[in-house]
């Protein structure tokens, strides 16, 4: 699977370990995951990196009880479309929380940590999750 | 652009088929549909299929080629087309393209997936690639979990309920109980889909189409090679095609599939019809929640009216407007590449009164609806009786 790739996992680093995203200056649009073009503004765009908060709350929910490969050990997990406060919906985890605590709107905060694991190249993958925002 | 019928139709068994390989089943399916076309072989000037994922599913690439060589069909060009779930679809509207430029006269269109030479968990990473694989599925979202997150959202939005989700899957159980060819023949009751295992919640195991084999085909043709053969043509209306961001994360909204209303729109502009004067529709149900997304952005009912209407019954053989009268993905199966070509199947064998214990009273319009990934893809097809 894609993500054992070692170089796409390096490429990568700055976006998901600090939430790094683009902007665009002439409409102001927040772009996560980034992306080097607007698609509104086209030519006229101008994209500069962007450091997101971390804030955001709960878009939508689900609890995944059938895991993708890497993600066998964390099951049964909550997986999210996060709304950053600066606009864009991320899809992540919510971890260190029990299902029955997450609605939505829902405070939550990005944290670093493990993403997946195993697969055949033994990569370990490291990114954002979310927290409770207590 | 020329007038394109349909003058043939061809389709396998759905299901766990261990004893038929990807060449047989896509081989079973062309035939069948030459032969029931009447055309000669060497009148066919060409070969469309689609396949999502034969590269992962069985390390075959090049299918399409593989496919006019074992159907003798050779030295006709043959091109492979995928867009995910919906690689069905772009297959016919590719053919479509080529008989109504005047390019080609008549040509074979099939779609084809072959699934379970790899274990479950194998084939749901590589139905995971039809969403974003860098900022999607990386994160640990699964394809059902995606249709969760809609499905949540829906309940919230609109009041949707989980027990409305399960009347999808049990009507289209039922359809699929009078379909020889599905993969599900067994008729369910909401209880049966509430107390299912769940799989992402809250959708559950009786929520999800299944992983099937199979292959469906059909030959198009020219107005003037469809009279030389056939009684009883079935003329391509409209079809039309939309795109959408591949990520769910990125849409305007998650609930509605922007690629579904606008290639819906187009459609009836094409067909110069309006949603209510369908009579059968064929919509992409991978999820029981996307049943219900479908039959509103299609314009059949009112955003936020989907699961009122299935629980009313709006949506069942002889209801409002039959929709899934296959058996949906649901029962019927959802061998992903031939899902698009099996619902044209679906909607000629309807439109001609040759569906057997399911057929509907009185069909004169049919629409087909068939979806890529969480709905960056999305084809519709109209169709009635020609000449
Ligand atoms: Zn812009």
């Amino acid at each position: 699977m894609a993500s054992n790739s070692i170089s796409l996992m390096w490429r990568g680093i700055q976006q998901r370990y600090n939430l790094i995203g683009t902007k665009c200056k002439t409409c102001g649009q927040a772009f996560f995951p980034p992306r080097k073009n607007c698609p509104k503004c086209r030519r006229k765009g101008q994209i500069e990196e962007l450091k997101f908060s971390g804030n955001g709350k709960v878009f939508s929910h689900s609890v995944v009880h059938a895991p993708p490969e890497g993600f066998e050990n964390q099951v049964p997990y909550i997986i999210s479309l996060v709304e950053l406060e600066e606009g864009p919906l991320v899809t992540a985890q919510i971890v260190d929380c029990e299902p029955s605590e997450i609605q939505i709107g829902t405070k939550v905060k990005k944290v670093f940590r493990r993403v997946s694991e195993g697969g055949k190249s033994g990569i370990i993958n490291y990114g954002y999750k979310f927290v409770l925002d207590r | 652009m020329k007038e394109v019928y349909i003058i043939g139709t061809g389709i396998t068994k759905f299901g766990e088929l261990w004893d038929k390989s990807f060449r047989d089943l896509a081989v079973d399916a062309g035939i069948q549909a030459i032969a029931d076309s009447k055309v000669d072989v060497s009148e066919i000037d060409g070969v469309f299929g689609g396949t999502m994922s034969s590269g992962r599913f069985i390390g075959q690439e090049h299918a399409a080629a593989l496919i006019a060589d074992y159907a003798g069909i050779t030295p006709k060009p043959a091109i492979r087309c995928e867009a995910a779930c919906a690689s069905g679809g772009v297959a016919f509207r590719a053919g479509y393209f080529a008989v109504a430029s005047g390019a080609m006269d008549t040509a074979v269109v099939g779609g084809v997936e072959k699934m379970t030479d790899v274990f479950t968990e194998q084939a749901a990473v590589t139905l995971g690639g039809a969403g974003d694989q860098e900022w999607e599925v990386f994160n640990g979202a699964t394809f059902p979990a995606l249709y969760a997150l809609i499905a949540r959202r829906h309940m919230k939005e609109f009041g949707t309920t989980e027990e409305q989700l399960a009347q999808v899957a049990v009507k289209n159980h039922l359809n699929g109980s009078m379909n020889p060819i599905a993969q599900y023949q067994m008729p369910i009751t909401i209880e049966t889909v509430m107390n299912s295992s769940p799989v992402a919640d809250p959708l559950k195991l009786f929520d999800c189409s299944p992983i099937t084999d199979g292959a469906a085909a059909v030959v198009i043709a020219s107005k003037e090679v469809a009279k030389e053969h056939c009684e009883k043509p079935i003329k391509v209306l409209a079809s039309a095609q939309a795109s959408d961001t591949l990520a769910l994360h990125d849409r305007r909204k998650i609930t509605t599939l922007d690629a579904t209303r606008f290639a819906a729109k187009d459609a009836f502009k094409q067909a110069d019809t309006t949603p209510s004067k369908i009579d059968i529709a064929e919509v992409h149900d991978c999820f029981t929640i996307a049943e219900i997304c479908a039959i509103e952005d299609l314009g059949f009912f009112e955003k936020g009216k989907g699961g009122k209407a299935t629980e009313d019954g709006l949506t069942a053989l002889e209801g409002q407007l039959a929709v899934n009268t296959s058996g949906g993905l649901k029962a019927c199966g959802h061998p992903v590449g031939a899902t698009g070509i099996k619902q044209i199947v679906e909607a000629v064998k309807q439109l001609n009164q040759e569906a057997g214990k399911r057929n509907r009273k009185n069909v004169d319009l049919a629409l087909t609806h068939n979806v890529g990934g969480t709905g960056a893809t999305a084809v519709v097809h109209i169709l009635g009786r020609g000449y």
